[in-house]
């Protein structure tokens, strides 16, 4: 029986039997250019000491579940480098809207 | 290193991961995976002393911690598989306990 | 599949890009640069570390003990990289590499990680059921091998040295190469042994 003090985060999905007969899909398509974008952008960020990639990590796992589990990969970085941004001060909201 | 602790755990010491939930208390970030909280394992080899990750993932100061390589045994994890095969996995000193003797059943 | 991203999400990246821009923090050089970097690396460089490890003693003792050293060795440049753990498959057993919490993977050597790698059913099968994973890349082990799945949690990524098959004495290293692809290195395939290759 699932044990509500023992419920993982979203992202902890190692052994959840749900994927159990989900069949891995042998994709071998590279990043396309907005992945291989973001995934720069997250390097040139880290570097300059704007962001750690545990920050990046935690920003992925506030994701909520039903939106974490329906963004493309990138897409999941791109939420968490923006909010961070955000958080951090180094854009605004009203930045974003232009 | 000047800050690198002593590793607590040597090769080969039986441990138990801490059956902790923090993930259902409130905000943080872990890296021990859930389906090892609890469980019984052998510290392979010591990997190193690295900056809490718990802590940089919300930008506080973040002491170094001992990191481990530990072993698992595969089956008992999830009541299913064949006997020896393992699950090895980098779990800091934090979440490790000494093994305790024999539990009660 | 690797579904392309959402048209909003196109437009959010590149409002983000301009503001950063606006305030000084990233230029489009930086942005080409760095992307053009990290395009760079790929799996040969891995397979080029094992076959050079197949072939040269010393060279495996230092893949083992410190593995961005050896990286260094052939001239990747792994400042900045994680450190790099490399474990040694052996007649008696068989090491696979996941991340199950997110999509830690030894980039440096392999570039980006492709998009099984990433996926959630690779994540939460493979350390519950990995013989049954394996086997969806036609890989069965014999009987008497062990698997070890290697769940990369933290501050290390790592990739496998697999055992090089019988029948390549005398390959040189180029040859052997071939025969490690970034699965192999990943450890969800065996390298083909040649006997095996020539009757495909």
């Amino acid at each position: 029986m699932p044990d509500p003090d023992r419920t993982p985060a979203t992202h902890d999905i190692g052994g959840l039997s749900r994927y159990r007969c989900v069949p891995v899909e042998h994709d071998e398509a590279p990043p396309d250019e907005f992945g291989r974008r973001v995934d720069a952008l997250r390097q040139i960020l880290a570097a300059k000491r704007m962001m750690t990639v545990d920050e990046l990590r935690r920003g992925i796992e506030a994701i909520p579940p039903d939106e974490y589990f329906e963004l493309t990969y990138y897409e999941r970085w791109l939420r968490s480098i923006t909010t961070l941004m955000l958080e951090k001060g180094a854009v605004s909201a009203e930045e974003l809207k232009r | 290193m000047t800050d690198t602790p002593a590793p607590r755990f040597a090769p080969g010491t039986r441990v138990t991961v801490r059956d902790d939930w923090p993930e259902r208390r409130g905000p943080c970030h872990i890296r021990t995976p859930h389906y090892l909280r609890g469980r019984p394992g052998t510290v392979q080899r010591v990997l190193g002393a690295f900056a809490n990750p718990e802590d940089l993932a919300f930008g506080r100061p973040a002491p170094k911690r001992v990191l481990y390589h530990v072993l698992f045994e595969q089956p008992p994890l999830f009541g299913e598989g064949r006997p020896g095969d393992d699950v090895l996995v980098e779990v800091f000193e934090h979440w490790l306990e000494p093994a305790a003797e024999r539990q009660a059943a | 599949m690797s579904t392309p991203a959402r048209p909003q999400s196109l437009a959010d990246l590149e409002a983000l890009v301009a503001a950063l821009k606006a305030r000084g923090i990233v230029t489009e050089e930086e942005l080409a640069a760095r992307q053009a970097q990290t395009d760079r690396a790929s799996p040969e460089i891995g397979a080029r570390m094992v076959a050079r490890a197949w072939t040269d003693p010393a060279y495996r003792a230092l893949l083992l003990s410190d593995g961005a050293a050896a990286a260094e060795a052939m001239g990747v440049s792994m400042a900045g990289a994680p450190p790099l753990g490399v474990l040694e498959d052996t007649a008696g057993r068989h090491h696979v590499i996941v991340c199950t919490l997110c999509s830690c993977y030894p980039r440096a050597v392999l570039g980006y990680p492709p998009h099984w790698y990433k996926s959630f059913a690779y994540r939460a099968r493979v350390v519950r059921e990995p013989r049954a994973v394996l086997a969806e890349w036609g890989t069965t082990l014999p009987d008497n091998v062990e698997v070890r799945v290697v769940d990369s949690t933290a501050d290390y990524r790592w990739m496998v040295l697999p055992l090089r098959p019988a029948g390549t004495e005398g390959w040189s290293e180029e040859q052997l190469m071939a025969l490690v692809t970034r699965d192999v290195l990943v450890g969800v395939a065996l390298p083909v042994p040649p006997r095996a290759a020539a009757a495909e």
